[in-house]
């Protein structure tokens, strides 16, 4: 089991964005969390990264009880906002081998990082400024596979990508998941995502509820 | 991909992975070189020009050379943590529970680097603007000087940039903050230049004990900002 809430409440600015939820994710899966704005899902996303304090309830993300110690699963799983948390005048392989040297990651791993994610030798020369949204997007998603993330906490991935950045962003959350990740992921994009899920969670007023 | 190793490591490789970082961003962008050393040496002439009288811009070069420092750490600051929170890299260091600690080392030794640099640009525009006298002994006094007072300008200065880099109005809210906590550097590297300069007839033995000061203000920010940045950042 990758993660387990029961009865989860995370209260934000003084209000429950999460109030008392309930689920389960096992190792291999793709979940699409879906739901409308302000439902909770990036709560729900910050809560698993241990970024928020869990108000009542129990969770356990990655075996580390959240109630006891948020900060021990950091190091576990890689959360990619709207932003993809990579330095601008860096080359790809820069911004991939910076997280490589921070975690003791080798060379060899940033290679297969790279290789996972289609990064083209001519492309891991190129800096960061100088890519497309969706390149930018699989740069961010290979500096998660180096950091050796086994739970990939995606917002809104699909966000700003044209239709082949969004189909290659598909290619390689599948091919990650091959690699032995988990995926939860939050979309508006109903369609495109349900095909790439395995599994669904509907996030409404705080509420967790399966599909 | 599975952990397949369990490496430990050690917060010096993360600070000189953050210095590397750092550093290598500013060869390429040039930022520092192109754009705020030509700030501190135009600083510089406008003082001289302001003056305008060679006698007393030789009393006041050790403060005109700490003021230029000063304006210029602001723009440093502000930059290095602009390529930090451009992208959100700052936030994903935060998050993949990276040990803050070592990034605030990593981030000071860069800007030190940086601020050396410029000092000693602005040292040598003194010595020729002003035409201040340097002896050897004062030469030793002002390399010491230099190397505490730009290491301690560091730690606040990362301290501080870290503290205000999420923060709107940053870019006034920095020297807000920042100038009040750095009076005692301005104050002891002043008297402790113009003491290496000779300026009103100071002796170079005079300036030690500002250059002691100015060891002891380096050594509790450091101590004081990796114990702190992490929870700034954090919050």
């Amino acid at each position: 089991m990758i993660a387990r809430f029961s009865d989860v409440v995370v209260v934000y600015d003084n209000f429950p964005a999460l109030a008392g939820a309930s689920f389960e994710i096992s190792s291999g899966e793709i979940v699409l969390l879906q739901g409308p704005n302000g439902a909770g899902k990036t709560t729900l996303l910050r809560a698993c990264a241990g970024l928020l304090p869990i108000a009542r309830g129990t969770a356990t993300v990655l075996g580390c009880d959240l109630g006891v110690d948020r900060f021990s699963v950091r190091a576990k799983v890689g959360l990619l906002g709207h932003a993809n948390g990579l330095f601008q005048d860096l080359t790809v392989e820069e911004n991939i081998s910076f997280w490589s040297r921070l975690i003791g990651a080798s060379d060899h791993d940033v290679e297969t990082a790279m290789k996972i994610m289609g990064l083209s030798a001519r492309l891991c020369a190129t800096r960061v400024a100088n890519l497309s949204a969706g390149q930018r997007r699989r740069c961010a998603l290979a500096t998660l596979i180096v950091r050796r993330a086994q739970l990939w906490l995606l917002d809104e991935p699909h966000a700003g990508l044209d239709s082949q950045g969004r189909d290659e962003l598909d290619k390689t959350l599948r091919a990650a998941r091959e690699a032995g990740a988990t995926v939860v992921f939050a979309s508006h994009e109903t369609d495109r995502a349900a095909s790439l899920a395995t599994r669904r969670l509907t996030v409404v007023g705080g509420v967790v509820s399966e599909s | 991909m599975r952990r397949t190793t369990d490496n430990k490591v050690t917060r010096g490789k993360v600070a000189s992975a953050v210095l590397l970082k750092d550093v290598r961003v500013e060869l390429r962008s040039r930022v520092v070189t192109n754009q705020v050393l030509p700030f501190a040496g135009l600083v510089m002439v406008m003082f001289a020009f302001a003056l305008d009288n060679d006698d007393v811009l030789q009393r006041v070069a050790g403060g005109l050379v700490w003021l230029a420092t000063l304006f210029s750490l602001f723009f440093i600051v502000q930059r290095s943590f602009a390529i930090d929170t451009q992208d959100g890299a700052l936030d994903s260091l935060r998050v993949a529970g990276v040990d803050l600690s070592a990034v605030f080392f990593g981030k000071a030794i860069a800007l030190a680097i940086k601020l050396i640099a410029l000092d000693v640009v602005l040292v040598c525009g003194a010595v020729l603007l002003y035409r201040v006298d340097l002896s050897a002994s004062g030469l030793v006094l002002l390399v010491t000087c230099v190397l505490c007072a730009t290491v301690g300008l560091a730690f606040v200065g990362t301290l501080y940039g870290g503290l205000t880099a999420g923060a709107r109005g940053r870019e006034t809210l920095l020297p807000l903050l920042l100038l009040p906590v750095v009076a005692p550097v301005l104050i002891a590297a002043t008297r402790a230049t113009e003491a290496a300069f000779g300026s009103g007839g100071a002796q170079t033995s005079e300036g030690w004990a500002w250059v002691g000061l100015l060891a002891v203000f380096a050594a509790a920010f450091g101590i004081g900002g990796s114990l702190a940045f992490g929870s700034l950042i954090d919050e």
